[in-house]
């Protein structure tokens, strides 16, 4: 029972009060560049979020059972950029083997993903916290990919209605869709406290 | 032979200067917008990363120069990635043995540096087609472009939620601190009126 609440809790905090985009500024290279049509927006969000599942789970165990193991630390991050370039070259294969279809409509977005700063974000930051339960580093890097899908399709559904919009001529692309984002994360500063630990 | 060298130094000169404003990573080719928007809440920060990308910067584009004609096409992000990783490495360590307070502020940000898409882009746009003088100019432009981006984002941001930049107060007694400013929501907006702002400029230099 207790470990559920935590693992609820950890889920909760992490797709909506420590959200990556807009708390840690975690992925807003593809948040900025692919947000413009909600059907991109959503595929992007579940490349993401399958991408950082499996190497939030792989870097634990590597972490925890290779490096700490053997004292090897120093080489933490070029272990971990490795295991996150393996995994998304392994994702491209599978996919493109078994799920044609699925392929297609990722497109150029699983190669892209080896350099979205959240995926690497993550797995620091479950390093930075001390998780030492797998299962709780499973939920936190699910939830996370949950967070920046939400993140990313809110974002293209405002961009979708801005372009009717009548923006002045040096505000519009990046500009005003960084003004949007501002407005958002104040929106989910107000989530913060609801769960006050970690 | 005069003019050639002449025209050298000009496509130096020239590729110093495309750093700095021209092809400023943050404001133009928009990259690295991770650490431009996590780090700036005060000045002090905002400079160590900077240094920090300077250093894997140079030291990156100073490797891949050489090896570009080892590279195989297939494996050449990977071993990019490689190669700066390694760098941030070292640059993580420095911090830590020598800064260590500055290195508990930036946290995760300095590892980050690693899938920072300027270096990435830079190893890829610049120094695996260019000899190795032209890259170590490039990267000194980028690098140097990136941080007074920075340092310019981050001093808006600490005089507007302190009212002073580096413990020196500038604001008058008076000056009612906005605390939003050193929060992401200031992030996001300074930044987002920041390009607005270069956007007009260069919008007027042409016409």
């Amino acid at each position: 029972m207790d470990t559920l609440n935590i693992l609820l809790l950890g889920f909760i905090s992490i797709v909506i009060i420590n959200n990556l985009v807009f708390t840690k500024f975690l992925g807003i290279c593809p948040y900025l560049g692919v947000s413009g049509r909600i059907d991109m927006a959503f595929g992007m969000g579940l490349a993401v979020t399958f991408v950082v599942t499996l190497s939030g789970t792989l870097t634990w165990l590597i972490d925890h059972l290779v490096l700490m193991g053997t004292a090897f630390e120093v080489t933490r991050y070029v272990c971990f950029i490795l295991v996150i370039a393996g995994a998304v070259q392994l994702v491209e294969m599978y996919v493109r083997k078994f799920f044609p279809t699925l392929y297609e409509s990722f497109g150029i977005f699983l190669p892209l993903i080896t350099t979205n700063c959240a995926i690497l974000g993550l797995c620091l930051f479950i390093n930075l916290w001390g998780i030492d339960n797998l299962l709780e580093a499973v939920v936190l890097s699910f939830g996370a990919g949950i967070g920046f899908t939400m993140a990313i399709c809110i974002m293209a559904g405002i961009r979708e209605n801005l372009n009717l919009a009548d923006v002045p001529q040096c505000l519009k692309g990046a500009p005003i869709t960084l003004i949007t984002a501002g407005i958002l994360a104040l929106a989910f500063m107000g989530f913060a406290g609801m769960i006050s630990s970690s | 032979m005069a003019n050639s060298s002449e025209s050298r130094t000009e496509l130096y000169g020239q590729t110093f200067i495309a750093g700095l404003w021209r092809e400023n990573p943050v404001f133009r080719l928009l990259l690295g917008m991770c650490p431009t928007l996590a780090v700036t809440a005060a000045v002090k920060p905002a400079l160590t990363m900077g240094c920090c990308v300077i250093f894997v910067l140079l030291c990156s584009n100073i490797i891949v120069s050489l090896m570009r004609n080892l590279l195989k096409p297939h494996l050449r992000i990977l071993m990019f990635a490689l190669t700066i990783s390694t760098f941030v490495t070292i640059a993580d360590l420095f911090l830590k043995a020598f800064q260590p307070r500055m290195s508990e502020v930036l946290g995760p940000y300095v590892p980050l540096i690693i899938v920072n898409c300027i270096i990435i882009c830079r190893a890829e746009a610049c120094a695996s087609k260019n000899t190795l003088f032209v890259s170590i100019i490039d990267a000194i432009g980028m690098g140097l472009g990136f941080t007074l981006t920075l340092c310019v984002l981050a001093g808006i941001r600490e005089l507007l939620s302190t009212g002073k930049i580096f413990e020196l107060q500038i604001m008058p007694d008076a000056f009612v601190p906005w605390a939003a400013m050193s929060m992401p929501v200031g992030a996001f907006i300074t930044l987002g009126l920041l390009l607005a702002l270069v956007n007009a400029l260069t919008k007027r230099q042409k016409t």
